[in-house]
């Protein structure tokens, strides 16, 4: 399953940003866009994620996913549609693999919502202890 | 005080850009790496042991990393071709990184290998989603498993550059629906070519090893549908990053 190593990655770099950042006390959620076809499963995620926050500066922070569908183009048609899971990645209309994919494979952290002293802005801070 | 940051961050950003100066770094060697992704029990192994025998007689240097969950036989299997072989344990990781691969190939990888087969981790979920930096990605199914596959899969199938079907010679035993395997690869990655073989009855043995000197030679790769969607990278490597930190052995 390797949800773990996602929760991990994202945990790795909200901690980054909050370290560059300096001065946050806690991160309280974390946003995060998943596509349809990114290959990953929310719930694990989710379950994973909480996992991957304990004894960290993101401890009890909420993982709020965004789930991306699938969309794609056939520049030829001017044709637009939802692929569906399992995609179908051929045109509909004109059967042709003349199309382009313009979302689904979304893996991304959209923003990270956290306390911060308001005095302790930009590097001010002592790094963050990188702590398993 | 509370504040929202936009981060708009990829989160697999650090191993694609490990995986981007991995795949530039064996360039510059002359290598070229095939990733194999397949599920347990596929037959990937045995297929990669006729390829890697083919390759030694046709002289073409090579060598072949396989990646378990736990200690198997695979490694010994392939060693028996004779190309330099090594196993790596992810320890319960079921997928492996292009930062993992790095560590794993530096100091061990042969100065002159022309061909690089990576036989990832058996499943077909976690490994879709890491770039190891393989020039040539291929999905192995056997005709057990049923022409469903590439539904149930489709985030592995519709990144594949080729799919190889494995048990060739026992299609019919289990009636595996060739042309419905067949629709439904192209109806997840339209285009991509689809190779039967047999690594008992020897029949398509060989079509891997052509696939990668052609794309060794510089020859083109499929590009999947699903994999041309713009990503976002946020994370930049300089070129003189390096990922295999010691020099050629
Ligand atoms: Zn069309």
């Amino acid at each position: 399953m390797h949800e773990m190593s996602i929760a991990m990655a994202v945990v790795g770099q909200v901690q980054e940003a909050a370290e560059l950042n300096g001065g946050v006390t806690s991160v309280t959620s974390v946003r995060l866009q998943v596509g349809e076809l990114a290959g990953v499963v929310p719930d694990a995620l989710s379950f994973c994620f909480e996992l991957a926050c304990a004894e960290t500066l993101l401890q009890g922070a909420e993982l709020v996913t965004e789930s991306v569908p699938g969309r794609a183009r056939c520049s030829p048609c001017a044709d637009e549609w939802a692929v569906g899971m399992p995609p179908r990645l051929c045109c509909p209309r004109c059967g042709e693999p003349t199309l382009e994919l313009l979302s689904g494979r979304e893996l991304q952290i959209v923003s990270v919502r956290w306390e911060e002293e308001p005095t302790a802005r930009r590097r001010t801070c002592e790094p963050i202890s990188e702590e398993r | 005080m509370c504040r929202t940051v936009d981060l708009h961050q990829a989160v697999l950003a650090k191993n694609d850009a490990t995986a981007h100066a991995l795949r530039a770094e064996l360039a510059g060697r002359g290598t070229t790496m095939v990733n194999l992704l397949s599920s347990p029990g596929s037959g990937k192994t045995a297929l990669l042991e006729r390829e890697l025998l083919r390759a030694r007689e046709r002289g073409v240097p090579t060598a072949a990393l396989t990646a378990d969950l736990a200690t198997e036989n695979d490694a010994r299997r392939l060693a028996r071709s004779g190309v330099p072989v090594k196993q790596v344990l992810t320890d319960g990781l079921c997928h492996l990184e292009a930062s993992m691969l790095g560590r794993h190939l530096e100091g061990w990888l042969p100065a002159a290998t022309r061909l690089l087969f990576v036989e990832n981790v058996g499943n077909l979920v976690c490994p879709a989603s890491y770039d190891l930096g393989e020039d040539l990605r291929v999905v192995l199914a056997s005709v057990t498993e049923g022409e469903d596959k590439p539904l149930k899969y489709p985030t592995a199938f519709g990144l594949a550059h080729l799919v190889v079907v494995t048990k060739a010679d026992i299609a019919e035993a289990v009636e595996f629906d060739e042309e419905a395997f067949r629709a439904h690869v192209e109806q997840v990655n339209p285009g991509v070519e689809v190779v039967l073989t047999s690594a008992r009855r020897g029949g398509g043995v060989g079509e891997l090893l052509d696939r990668a000197l052609a794309v060794a030679d510089g020859g083109a790769v499929h590009e999947p549908v699903m994999a041309g969607q713009p990503h976002e990278h946020h994370h930049h490597h300089d070129p003189d990053d390096t990922v295999m930190t010691r020099p050629l052995p």
